[in-house]
This record gives structure tokens, sequence and C-alpha cells, in this order.
């Protein structure tokens, strides 16, 4: 019980405030280090990001050298690359491609679709989850609906959207919209069922009203899992897309590869796929980014 | 004890008749049952007791998160209904804001009052000062210590202003020379603001350095079973606690408690644990024993 402290420092009398204040660490060296010295510990720090970064540029570089091999001996085993355009083949047909507006406007009304279906889908499905995570009643009316549906592809959709709305350009926003609603639906909801409610406690005798502990406490708090529905929602988002593109579309970059498909345009196809993941990569780069800005306590770790 | 009711005090808590029991498959279950206690203006008091023995639910009441089923709690003779800034509370886990920084969270409940934010981030700036902690006042909790991080909780729970002071076993979860610490920087703080602190911890110690006055707790259904003043003179001093004074208080209370302990888990070693360990007991009781 007695703690060691306590019989090291028999005559210690009350130490002031301050000094139990822990005093900073690490003093700055008298001396500026010199440039070489601030590279090597640069290097030191980053080592193991560097390292990631160089393997991934090799990995990358080899995945092109082995399709390039693949198909400039048009290898067949299983597999059959005949048909298949190369990387070369594909680079240009991308530089035809990039001062084609056509094909320019392919990728715009893509975007536009996803930021449309996207948008609305974050601004209607993380307010939802927030009330239902807060107000069990709109849970218990909301959720077995959302349970039932939930597990429909947005392709699924596709049929049924044309019959719902007057434009195809109304129906493919409707399935994008679909295909990141849920995710976001249900992951806000989970942030919300994961809110310590000794914080709430904290807040509520610190003051805080009910609207005040839902702005300050249930929202932030829950805020890493509704970034996580978003990612996923965007991730999902694409997927419906380029499904429904390819049925019901005239434009946009699922359209786009299908009709290259169709006009027997090979190297449009690789194309339209590359232009696809790489659309997908940065619009969850983007999210991951506007994460780190909303939740700066988080990036700091 | 004395001069801290020099100047006016506030924070009379009085809590009469109280009891409270959970409802389950097997009936209403007693978690508290006939109890009262109170806490004078500027006093600091203590509740001690046996893990499991309702000492958190009393403090849980009076700070007005649960409901008594008989009873009522009052502060400076209103009724405590819901929980409210003029009661103070520290928690175990802290519970800051990991959102927030440090000095967020100080300004908590002064924003929640609709303080003007420059006005608040003032008075947080001079609270931090006093707790040693200005210098992280832009870091986030999760940076901090555990020691760190009950002083900024403390802080908080004081910014408000209260008229007293609850706190729920605040620093069990710290090393034992970080405890003495913040006990030091608790009483600093309590001397200064002269506000009522109701304290619950199960280490017989500290309630001891700490206090005016201790309550025991019974095991489960908790209830007073002493109420024991502690005359040591302040400002106390560690040096106290090697004291023959401190001493004689502190076997008193453990032993008051080891009984209490020893109901609560009385069952299991009786029947099963003292026949696995094949202990002779050679009549002595179970008490003298461990």
């Amino acid at each position: 019980m007695s703690s060691p402290a306590i019989l090291r420092h028999p005559e210690d009398s009350m130490p002031a405030i301050a000094e139990a204040g822990p005093v900073p660490a690490a003093t700055p060296p008298a001396t500026p280090p010199s440039f070489g010295t601030l590279a090597l510990r640069w290097y030191r720090l980053n080592q193991g990001r560097l390292r990631a970064t160089a393997i991934g540029i090799i990995s990358l570089l080899a995945f092109l050298l082995v399709w390039h091999l693949l198909t400039s001996y048009r290898v067949v085993f299983f597999v059959r690359f005949t048909n298949v355009p190369s990387p070369l083949a594909v680079y240009a047909s991308f530089t035809k491609a990039i001062h084609d507006p056509k094909f320019l406007m392919h990728i715009v009304l893509s975007c536009r679709r996803i930021f449309i279906g996207f948008s609305l889908a974050a601004i209607v499905g993380v307010p939802l989850g927030l009330i239902m995570g807060r107000f069990k009643l709109v849970h218990e009316i909301i959720f077995p609906v959302a349970e039932v549906l939930r597990p429909i592809p947005a392709i699924a959709w596709v049929p049924m959207a044309i019959m719902l709305w007057p434009t195809n350009e109304q129906s493919i926003v409707f399935i994008t919209f679909l295909g990141s609603f849920f995710p976001i639906l249900v992951n806000t909801l989970h942030g919300m069922s994961l809110v310590d409610p000794v914080l709430v406690r904290a807040a509520q005798c610190l003051g805080a009203r009910e609207r005040s502990i839902f702005r300050e406490v249930y929202f932030p708090a829950s805020l890493p899992h509704i970034f996580t529905g978003l990612t996923i929602g965007m991730g999902v988002a694409w997927v419906s897309l380029i499904a429904a593109e390819m049925i019901s579309g005239q434009y946009g970059i699922g359209y786009f590869t299908w009709e290259a498909y169709s006009l027997v345009q090979y190297a449009d196809i690789a194309l339209g796929m590359i232009a696809i993941g790489v659309l997908g990569l940065g619009s969850s780069l983007l999210i991951r980014g506007a994460g780190h800005l909303v939740m700066p306590w988080r990036s700091t770790r | 004890m004395s001069e801290s009711l020099a100047s006016e005090p506030k924070g009379h808590i009085e809590v009469s008749n109280f009891s409270l029991s959970y409802d389950s498959i097997e009936g209403p279950v007693q978690a508290v049952t006939d109890t009262q206690i109170h806490v004078k203006p500027g006093e600091f008091v203590s509740i001690v007791g046996p893990s499991g023995c309702g000492k958190s639910t009393l403090l849980n009441a009076v700070a007005g998160f649960l409901k008594p089923t008989t009873g009522i709690s009052t502060v400076d003779g209103e009724r405590v209904s819901g929980p409210s800034a003029e009661r103070g509370m520290v928690f175990q886990q802290y519970s800051l804001f990991p959102w927030k920084t440090v000095r967020e969270n100080v300004e908590f409940g002064l924003k929640m009052r609709g303080m003007p934010r420059s006005q608040r981030e003032r008075a947080a700036r001079t609270l931090l000062g006093l707790a040693g902690l200005e210098a992280f006042e832009k870091h986030y909790p999760e940076k901090l210590s555990g020691g760190m991080k009950q002083r900024v909780g403390i802080v908080r729970a004081l910014a408000t202003g209260p008229k007293v002071l609850l706190l729920d076993e605040p620093f069990g979860a710290l090393d034992a020379q970080t405890r003495v610490i913040m006990q030091q920087i608790l009483t600093n703080m309590w001397q200064r603001l002269k506000i009522s602190v109701l304290f619950v911890t199960h280490d017989i110690d500290e309630a001891i350095f700490l206090s005016d006055r201790v309550y025991c707790m019974t095991a489960r259904p908790g209830s007073i079973k002493a109420e024991i003043p502690i005359p040591l003179e302040r400002p106390r001093q560690q040096a106290m606690m090697m004291s023959s004074e401190f001493l004689a208080l502190r076997r008193g209370l453990m032993s008051l408690i080891r009984e209490e302990s020893l109901k609560a888990m009385g069952g299991e070693i009786n029947d099963m644990g003292m026949q696995g360990l094949n202990i002779e007991l050679h009549g002595h009781s179970l008490a003298d024993v461990i």
C-alpha cells in the first residue's frame, strides 16, 4: 500500500503544482546540425517508407514488363493473350485519346455521375445513420427496410431504375447513389453504436444538452467510422456506375470500355480499364485526404 | 480543515434514505440500501468499500446519472434530478474528448455555458497554468501520460466553477508515484477553491491522506458501515503516512474493509477454496489467517 515514493522522500513537502508538470524532453543542441546529418537522419526516420515506395515502383515496372512479354509473344497457356493489347499499344491509344474531346467527355461525365450520386448518398446516409443511432424509434422503423434492400446489388436495380426515372442519366446516378448509400449508412450506424457512454456522461456533467452532445460528442466520435463508410461507399459507387454505364449508358468511361469491345478496338478496352482504376484510386485518395483534414487528432498518430 | 471554512464555501451534499435496485430476470437486485451521507460545504469526504459494494453507484446518483429507487439527494437544498455543471465529475477512465485539444477539453463546460471564445480561452489557459499544463494546451489527449490526462480531467471539471467535485476512483489507473503527486495536486486545488469533494476510492491510504471524513461501505447490498473522521492536521505531508496516528486510522479502516471483502467473496473461499488449498484454520477465523 505504501508506495516506494513515500519511503524515498520522507521529508518531502507538498510540491508546487508546476513542479509536477513534466519538463519538455530533449533540449535543442547548441549548434544547428549540418545538412548531411539532417539528410542522414531524415533517411533513417523514413527508411521504411522509402523502401516501400522503391519496391512499389519496381513491382509496377515488373507488371508492365510481364504484360509486355506475354502480349508480344502472344502466349497461349490456358489464357489467351493473342488479342490482348500490349502496353505500348495502350500507351499509343492513350496519347491519341487525351487529345480526343469525346474521350475526355466520357471521363467528365462519369466523374459527374460519381460526384452527384456519391454526394447524395453521403448527404442522406450520414445524417440518417446519426439519427438512427440516436433515436431508437427511427432505428426500429428504418432498419428492417434497409436490411432487406441492402443485399440487392446495385446492378440488379438497373431495370427498376430505368422504369423509375425519366432519363437514363438519372437512373445511372440513382444506381451510383444506391451503391454507395448502404455502406455509408451502415458504417455511420456502427460508429454511433460504439460511442463511449462515459464521454456522453462527461459532456452532460459539463452542462451539455441533447443538441450539443450530438454535435460535440456523437458526431466527432463517429467520424472515423463515417469515413470508413465513405471510403467503402466510393468503391462501390464506381462498381455500380461502371455496371450501369455498360448496360444502359451512351456516355461514360464504362460505356467507352464496352463500346471499344464492340468496335474491336482492343487497346481502348485496356485504356478504359486503366482509366477506371486511376479514377477510383484518385477518388479514394481524395476521401482519405478529407479524413485527415476533418480528423486532425487521428492523423498525428 | 478549519481554514477551508474561512470564506464562504458552497456545496452541501445531503443523501438521505437512499436505496437503489436494478431489475434483473431473477427480480430486483439491491445495489445500495438505506444509506445516508452528507458532505458539509468545503469538506473533503471519501467513500471506501470492497469492490462491487455500490460506492460508484452512490456517486453516480449524486451526479444525477442514476435515479434512486427510494430517497433523495440534494445539493444546497436543491434536489438532484439529472446531471448538471454544478456537480463536476472526474472519471477513472479520464474520459477526455479525443477530438479536442487539451485546451478545448477544458473550455468545453464554458462553451456549453455560452461564454465567448476569447474569454473562455483565457480562462482555460489560466487553469491549465495552475495544473502545470500550459505547454500542452494544443496537444490531443492521446499524446499525454495518464497523470497528465487526469490533471486535464480535474481542471476540466473545475473550469465551470462547480459547487461540488465528484471523483470516481480518479487515480485508480495511475502508478504509485504519479498517484501521490496527483493527490497533492488535488489537495492544493481543493484548498484553493474551497469546494466540497466526494471521492470514491478503494485505496485506504489515499482516502485517509486526502479526507476530512471517510465513509466505509458494506459489501453488496451496500450501506454505510462506519463513518470515520480523520483528525490529521492540514496541510498534510507524505511523512504523515508513517505517523502512528495515520497508521492507527489505517489499521482500523483496513479491518473494517477486510471484513466486508471477505463477506463479499466468503462463500467461495469457505466452501471450495479452503478445501482446495488445504489451509488449516486451527480454530482461527478466516480474517486472522489471511
